[in-house]
């Protein structure tokens, strides 16, 4: 039983099963790929495919008879140029940019404060960390619509709020072209807080509390011992919850259809928003290829980040 | 203010108001959700603070306009979970014990589809779907919603998987159990923990789906809970009432699982996303 030593890592394994070839094991690594196989082609079908598929139907002409036809000719490089000479793209492009940095840099603040907050043990600490998931737990286009409706510029609550307290009351949060994209920030910094509450206070957990104790012998004060000792022995768990966080964010959808529809006057339409709105709302699938695939290359450049945070996580 | 100095009770009864205070900010959206759902009343009127009596019109009339819906999500959403753990455990054994050729570069490849804009795919999905006539089907939508939990699944079971000692498995193999048995019998069970985080996860994940109910759906008949909302705010501007108590009812099953399982749901965030 040379292979039931499976915790012994790949090449090894490999090269005893070539050492002793036979009709049994041979047998028995086809079943063991039996396992892995269903996985594989799952995830070939259902994520490899995509990429494959969204580049070649970017040269593609689709038109809404694509569909009773199945006719789509190649079309060169035309749908590439349609879309970057859009005035729209440039400026979803922007947006996607201004979104992404805003939710990241205030999700990520405000869920630093309240990990380091709920670090300490206070009566019902565990409690009361558990229930400010719930808004993460929520559907996402459910938040945009109860925030649609508290932000509504006439009856809603926040500016009905506003009034008492003697501030600009009727401001037109998600009516203005000048402050719907920022309302949409501020929407998803809530809905981000939990989530990049969670990851940092698990990461602040795993940090030795015995260097606490030692800084404090040496006199230092709680600034300095955060920013000298915290966030250093944070740092790989911070990068990949903003790694996370820019990839989950880059590409949101379902918030900003719940809250703006991409509106007023195209001031919250991200890539996100414009790929769904060239395919399925004038059914050119070709251009929302060409911009889907800008999302892409956008999101590989940070999964190279990613992959190196992880691996100097690992070691 | 990270080091934890000794403190009075008092002061730690302080930290208890300021968390609650954090608390009932981060809450109130959700608290303003209900409220608006017991005044069915006020329609496009201000809502007051404190609903005045217990008036559940608008959730009967959300049952009865959105409750098809609900059961479409439900349905869906266990589809969903099925398929993922039925594809994602197996694999995430093999993974962890095999030590196949290409088994880093598939796990690697894991943590790449995380990547993978849903709209992207929903864009390719959604024509090869057309061609094999599983638009507006149940099975074409719970095959999607099972793509949103594979990779996590993996990912978390995996790491799990490795650490079961490889002396139990040796020694049922020793018995003549063959893979497929030693997997049913012995791992999985060792493996609870993690499958229940992995099918919670992927059952939240299909319950809030909804780029692909959107996509990939383009009649009445596969309508999730997520996409009949959405629609609802379009067709019913003025009855926020019964929009927003069907979105109380949405959120219902979260708010279950945060209680019951509050453990595994902690796990899956931190596991799923670290390691």
């Amino acid at each position: 039983m040379t292979t039931s030593t499976a915790t012994a890592p790949a090449p090894a394994a490999t090269a005893t099963a070539v050492r002793a070839p036979g009709p049994g094991r041979l047998r028995r690594r086809l079943a063991q790929w039996g396992f892995v196989a269903p996985a594989v082609v799952f995830m070939l079908l259902f994520f490899g495919y995509p990429l494959v598929r969204n580049v070649v139907m970017s040269f593609q002409h689709y038109t809404p008879k694509t569909f009773f036809t199945g006719e789509a000719p190649f079309n060169g490089t035309d749908n590439w140029a349609g879309v970057f000479q859009d005035a729209l793209f440039g400026k979803a492009l922007w947006h996607t940019l201004v979104f992404t940095a805003g939710s990241l840099l205030g999700q990520f603040c405000i869920g630093l404060a309240l990990a380091v907050f709920f670090n300490r043990r206070f009566p019902l600490s565990g409690a009361l960390r558990s229930l400010i998931l719930l808004p993460w737990l929520v559907p996402m286009v459910v938040s945009g619509i109860v925030w649609r409706r508290i932000l509504d510029q006439d009856t809603g609550v926040l500016n009905s709020f506003l009034d008492t307290v003697g501030l600009a009351g009727h401001t037109p949060w998600l009516t203005s072209p000048d402050l719907a994209l920022l309302s949409v920030v501020l929407v998803n910094i809530w809905i981000g807080i939990p989530f990049n509450m969670v990851i940092l206070y698990g990461g602040l957990q795993e940090i030795p509390k015995e260097l606490y104790e030692a800084a404090s012998l040496d006199g230092a004060s709680a600034w300095r011992t955060f920013r000298s000792l915290t966030l250093p022995l944070l740092k790989p768990v911070i990068t990949v919850v903003l790694v996370l966080g820019f990839m989950s964010t880059v590409k949101i959808l379902d918030l900003i259809l719940a809250l703006t529809d991409g509106g007023p006057a195209d001031a919250t339409q991200t890539l996100g928003t414009l790929t769904y709105q060239n395919s399925f709302v004038q059914l050119d699938f070709g251009a929302g290829a060409v911009v889907g695939n800008v999302l892409i290359l956008i999101s590989a450049v940070f999964a190279v980040f990613y992959l190196r945070a992880n691996r100097t996580e690992g070691k | 203010m990270a080091a934890p100095t000794p403190t009075t009770p008092r002061r730690r009864w302080g930290s208890t108001l300021a968390g609650l205070l954090v608390l009932c900010v981060m809450l109130f959206p959700l608290y303003w959700m209900l409220n608006t759902a017991l005044q069915p009343e006020s329609g496009l009127l201000q809502v007051d603070p404190v609903p005045d009596g217990l008036d559940l019109s608008g959730f009967s009339k959300a049952v009865s306009d959105q409750g098809g819906h609900l059961l479409t999500s439900l349905l869906v959403s266990l589809g969903a979970v099925a398929i993922c753990l039925l594809i994602a455990a197996p694999a995430a054994y093999g993974l962890a014990r095999f030590g196949l050729r290409g088994s880093h570069g598939i796990v690697f490849g894991t943590l790449i589809t995380q990547m993978v804009p849903g709209i992207v795919i929903a864009n390719a999905l959604y024509n090869s779907y057309v061609d094999l006539g599983l638009v507006n089907s149940y099975f074409g939508l719970m095959l999607a919603d099972a793509s949103l939990g594979i990779p996590f699944s993996i990912v978390l079971m995996r790491s799990f998987m490795v650490s079961i000692p490889g002396e139990v498995i040796e020694a049922a193999e020793l018995d003549g159990a063959g893979p497929v048995r030693t997997f049913v019998r012995v791992v999985l069970p060792m493996s609870r923990n993690s499958l229940i985080t992995s099918g919670l996860f992927a059952f939240l994940f299909s319950w809030s789906d909804f780029m692909f109910a959107l996509t990939l759906n383009t009649t009445d008949d596969v309508k999730p809970i997520t996409l009949g909302i959405y629609q609802y705010i379009g067709a019913h501007v003025g009855d926020w009432g019964s929009v927003m108590a069907a979105s109380v009812l949405s959120a219902v099953p979260a708010a279950i699982l945060l209680v019951l399982a509050q453990k595994y749901i902690a796990a899956g965030i931190t596991g799923g996303s670290v390691k």
